[in-house]
């Protein structure tokens, strides 16, 4: 009985912009929000330039909005108009907006397409469908890079996720994003915590104070930072000599910009980025967007996008598929962080723990940064 | 007497008296300047007004608990938080029916996430449990439909249903339905709640209303041909358990009052549902869930403002917080001391600058204020970013200084990330709205002064300090007015070369705001934001005065 009637109509809806491609039911103008920068153009490469030209007169503006979007929806929807008709935005806010009621709920497999095998979307994603509403696009992963020529003489390059907190071995600044989420789990990890422990403990009193306790080791050696840029800003200035960041900034400065960084995969985080539709789209908009939608996230498309940047596409059927950067002509497989080299030791976002305490850990994450 | 010549009123030239005459041409006089001023008006209105009138409400606002729990509020009213007891029974079957219908309409997590800013865990528990309300339904549906298989047709339910009287609490459900979606609900169902049902199964006939009302307005289906959901059997259930229902329908003759006597004769599951919630969720054991429930039911409520001062509402009232949860208060007092420190930087470097401005020959002054203006329309964004090049450890500073010998190369100044950092670059960043007031007051003492002073026989330092300052004090009052509330809102600098404990309130509120989404909260921050800047004001104006500022002339 519930939600019957959302999936029956995002079948229809989903049946005719597959099957028919009638133009005559579907807006013509669409608004896709996403990050700007890099990653926003591996988008443009690889899902939007090649829809336009299978649909010409089909016109897509692009909102540089993903960092706001959560907030932008609500307000949007407090005003009774969307403008927008397909969103990027990561797991978590994707969880966020769904909870609020902001973003459309999805059923994988009536508006994705299967993988060339025919195994389902829902399969192909798998575990990556984080909540009802969220159409995963890549995985990314929040980890460290080193400036290789910090590395004191006679030691080894760091490559244990606990060297950001040996000052003694690597001194120098470390950049850590100031916020708690991963922060408080790699001081945990490296305070004696086992890994699968991490979140049992971070749920009591005495599990944060002591994540808190081991980042204050290490306090006055760093510096937070609040966009993903700044961190390879401050590897390649020397103001840092290890810093957290994610994979794909981090893969522009040492292959793109040449700067004498080294990754450090040990403990990577892996977060997902997707679609959201919003709540509200007229039927018209959300025809258009449902046709976008598919097309974007087939398998070839999320191959494609690698080339661009190197983050893992999301499907598993899209793996054997990812080549060769589209200008630099290097492998992209080994850059990805899901290859198994670099995945040897991995920690996924929980997104159900965080939705519950974040609030909580933030408040005291902000008030012992304000001590 | 409508002759009046001598001793009447003066009458003005088109024979009416004069006074009425004078009243009428400044009435018009009148509504002329209120119509000049109207596009202003109007756009204060629509743009401060209005956004400052909803931002007090929202700080306060708190309908979301009760517009989602309508029946769970009330019913909570009873239990007594004080005793160990969890709440009864009853509280447990309108927490079902709220959530069950708020799952609909998906509104469960949404009041999830705004209870969970007050008890972590709640938005968890909402949103499993809201997605698992059906599932208790269906426990009912089950063994009502064994019991006799016409409950599974919605014509039979309609017909059983449907009859006349029930107008009061139609029109009850919809508004509770209203009140939940903030959408019109008010059209045509096709449906009236049969008074004989609602007196003698009271639950079912509400939610058989309530889902016949989502079923036509939101589902657009039609009532007799759907079948109903899961709540509505769970309701016949609950009725049935009630004592005086067996009797009460061993007298009823209406449509389906056979199945009904069979259905209240047979063996229905007995599990509670204080049992049901517990099988989802042990949290639905906890009191402090039910706790926070309570003191956030009231629509309005203080406990935005209390958390935006480290406080919070518990059951036994008002509390501080936790000491490693403590940071607004902190954070408000140190806005307002560096915002203090800035102003003081920017008279004191201003000061100069706005003098030699006043002072120089034309054409030197007009050179020198260029260099004034040019950072000033500038890139806000530009500048703060220049000063992270000019200030980091390996910047341009440090370098120079190391290179000068005056740093040691290992101990490189810090100069940012830092509240030195923040000061620094708001410092210059304000400087031109500190400069400008004072220059253009500068530019009206008359140099003559200065030189009689001294043709009187007072040194340099006397002619200035008693002369010339007390003149251009109109003129700090006006910058330092504008710095300061300039700087008390700063959010971009902050961010950017602030680091941990150069971060003012403003960075805060653009948190709660973007990322947490506890708007609430952050109207509550703004407020008293808002409110402090008054009181400052007032403060300013009771012992400078406010006569005394002077933007110029």
């Amino acid at each position: 009985m519930k939600f019957t009637k959302p999936i029956l109509t995002t079948m229809a809806l989903g049946l005719s912009a597959t099957t028919s491609l009638a133009d005559g039911h579907m807006a013509s103008d669409m608004t896709l929000v996403s990050w700007g920068g890099a990653y926003q153009s591996s988008q443009i490469n690889a899902y939007a330039d090649p829809y336009v030209a299978m649909n010409p007169g089909v016109t897509i503006t692009w909102d540089e909005s993903s960092a706001e979007a959560v907030a932008k929806l609500r307000a949007m929807n407090e005003a009774g108009s969307i403008t927008w008709d397909v969103v990027d935005v990561v797991a978590a806010d994707a969880l966020r907006l769904c909870d609020e009621g902001l973003a459309m709920e999805i059923d994988p497999d009536e508006i994705l397409a299967p993988a060339p095998d025919g195994t389902s979307a829902s399969d192909d994603f798998g575990d990556l469908l984080v909540g009802d509403c969220f159409i995963p696009q890549i995985v990314y992963s929040t980890t460290f890079g080193y400036r290789t020529d910090m590395v004191p003489a006679g030691v080894e390059a760091p490559n244990d996720i606990c060297d950001v907190f040996d000052l003694e071995t690597y001194p120098g600044m470390r950049a850590l994003e100031q916020r708690p989420i991963n922060n408080v789990e790699w001081a945990l990890l490296c305070d004696g915590v086992a890994k699968e422990d991490v979140y049992d403990v971070l749920a009591t009193e005495e599990g944060q104070e002591q994540a808190l306790a081991k980042l204050d080791t290490i306090r006055d050696s760093v510096i937070w930072w609040s966009a993903g840029a700044d961190t390879p800003q401050l590897l390649a200035d020397g103001e840092v000599f290890m810093g957290s960041t994610y994979n794909g900034r981090l893969f522009a400065a040492i292959e793109e910009q040449g700067q004498p960084i080294g990754m450090m995969w040990d403990a990577q985080v892996f977060d997902l980025d997707g679609w959201i539709i919003p709540e509200g789209l007229s039927d018209e908009r959300l025809a258009r967007a449902l046709d976008f939608i598919y097309f974007a996230t087939d398998t070839q498309r999320l191959a494609d996008q690698a080339k661009y940047i190197s983050y893992g596409p999301a499907r598993l059927s899209s793996a054997p598929l990812v080549g060769q950067h589209a200008t630099l002509g290097i492998e992209m497989a080994q850059h990805m962080p899901t290859d198994p080299a670099n995945a040897a030791n991995t920690f996924l976002y929980n997104y159900e723990f965080w939705a519950d305490y974040r609030d909580d850990i933030d408040a005291k994450f902000q008030a012992w940064l304000a001590q | 007497m409508s002759d009046t010549t001598g001793s009447g009123p003066m009458l003005a030239a088109d024979g009416r008296p004069l006074k009425e005459s004078l009243g009428r041409a400044l009435r018009r006089q009148k509504l002329r300047a209120l119509a000049l001023i109207a596009p202003l008006l109007f756009f204060v209105l629509l743009t401060f007004v209005i956004p400052i009138v909803s931002m007090l409400i929202r700080s306060v606002d708190n309908k979301i608990v009760e517009n989602t729990l309508p029946g769970t509020v009330p019913a909570l009213a009873a239990w007594d938080s004080t005793t160990q007891d969890l709440p009864s029974e009853d509280v447990y079957q309108n927490m079902f029916f709220d959530l069950f219908n708020a799952s609909e309409a998906r509104r469960h997590t949404r009041l999830g996430s705004r209870l969970n800013y007050e008890t972590t865990g709640l938005a968890s528990l909402f949103r499993t449990s809201g997605r698992n309300m059906d599932s208790i339904g269906e426990v009912f549906q089950d063994a009502i439909e064994d019991v006799d298989p016409r409950f599974e047709e919605g014509a039979f339910w309609f017909e059983m249903m449907n009859g006349a009287g029930g107008d009061a609490m139609l029109e009850m459900r919809r508004a509770r339905w209203e009140n939940l979606t903030e959408q019109d609900m008010s059209a045509d169902i096709g449906f009236m709640p049969s008074q004989a049902i609602i007196e003698i199964l009271p639950t079912t006939a509400a939610a058989y209303t309530d889902w016949a009302i989502w079923t036509v307005i939101d589902e657009e289906e039609v009532v007799s041909e759907e079948d109903p959901w899961e709540a509505v059997y769970a309701a016949l259930a609950i009725d049935l358990r009630n004592p005086a229902t067996g009797p009460a329908l061993a007298a009823y003759k209406g449509p389906g009052a056979e199945a009904l006597q069979t259905l209240a004769a047979a063996d229905l599951p007995d599990l509670t549902f204080a049992q049901a919630f517990l099988d989802l969720d042990e949290d639905w054991a906890d009191k402090e869930v039910w706790e926070t429930i309570v003191v956030y039911s009231p629509n309005y409520t203080a406990g935005y403002f209390l958390n935006a001062v480290d406080a919070q509402l518990t059951p036994e009232g008002v509390s501080m917080r936790p000491d490693n949860q403590q940071l607004y208060i902190q954070l408000f007092i140190r806005t307002l001391q560096m915002s203090l420190i800035i102003t003081g930087s920017c008279i004191l470097l201003g000061y100069p600058i706005a003098w030699l401005l006043a002072n120089l020959p034309v054409r030197t002054a007009n050179v020198l204020m260029i260099l004034v203006l040019l950072p000033f329309w500038t890139s806000l964004l530009v500048r703060t970013s220049a000063w992270k090049v000019l200030l980091q450890q390996q910047g341009v500073i440090n370098e120079i200084l190391v290179w000068l010998g005056f740093v040691d190369d290992a101990n490189r100044l810090i100069l940012m990330n830092n509240s030195t950092g923040t000061i620094i670059a708001m410092t210059h960043i304000l400087l031109p709205f500190m400069i400008l007031p004072l220059y253009s007051v500068m530019k009206t003492i008359p140099p003559s002064y200065l030189r009689a002073a001294k043709s009187l026989g007072a040194t340099n330092w006397t002619a200035f300090w008693r002369v010339y300052f007390p003149q251009s004090v109109p003129g700090i009052g006006a910058g330092s007015i504008l710095v300061f509330i300039l700087a008390i809102g700063y959010y971009i600098t902050p961010e950017i070369v602030g680091g941990t404990d150069g971060v003012f309130i403003s960075n805060r509120i653009a948190y709660h705001i973007s990322s947490s989404l506890n708007w609430g909260l952050a109207a509550a921050l703004g407020t008293i934001l808002l409110v402090l800047v008054m009181a400052l004001y007032w403060c300013y104006d009771r012992i400078v005065g406010i006569d005394n500022v002077k933007l110029g002339g």
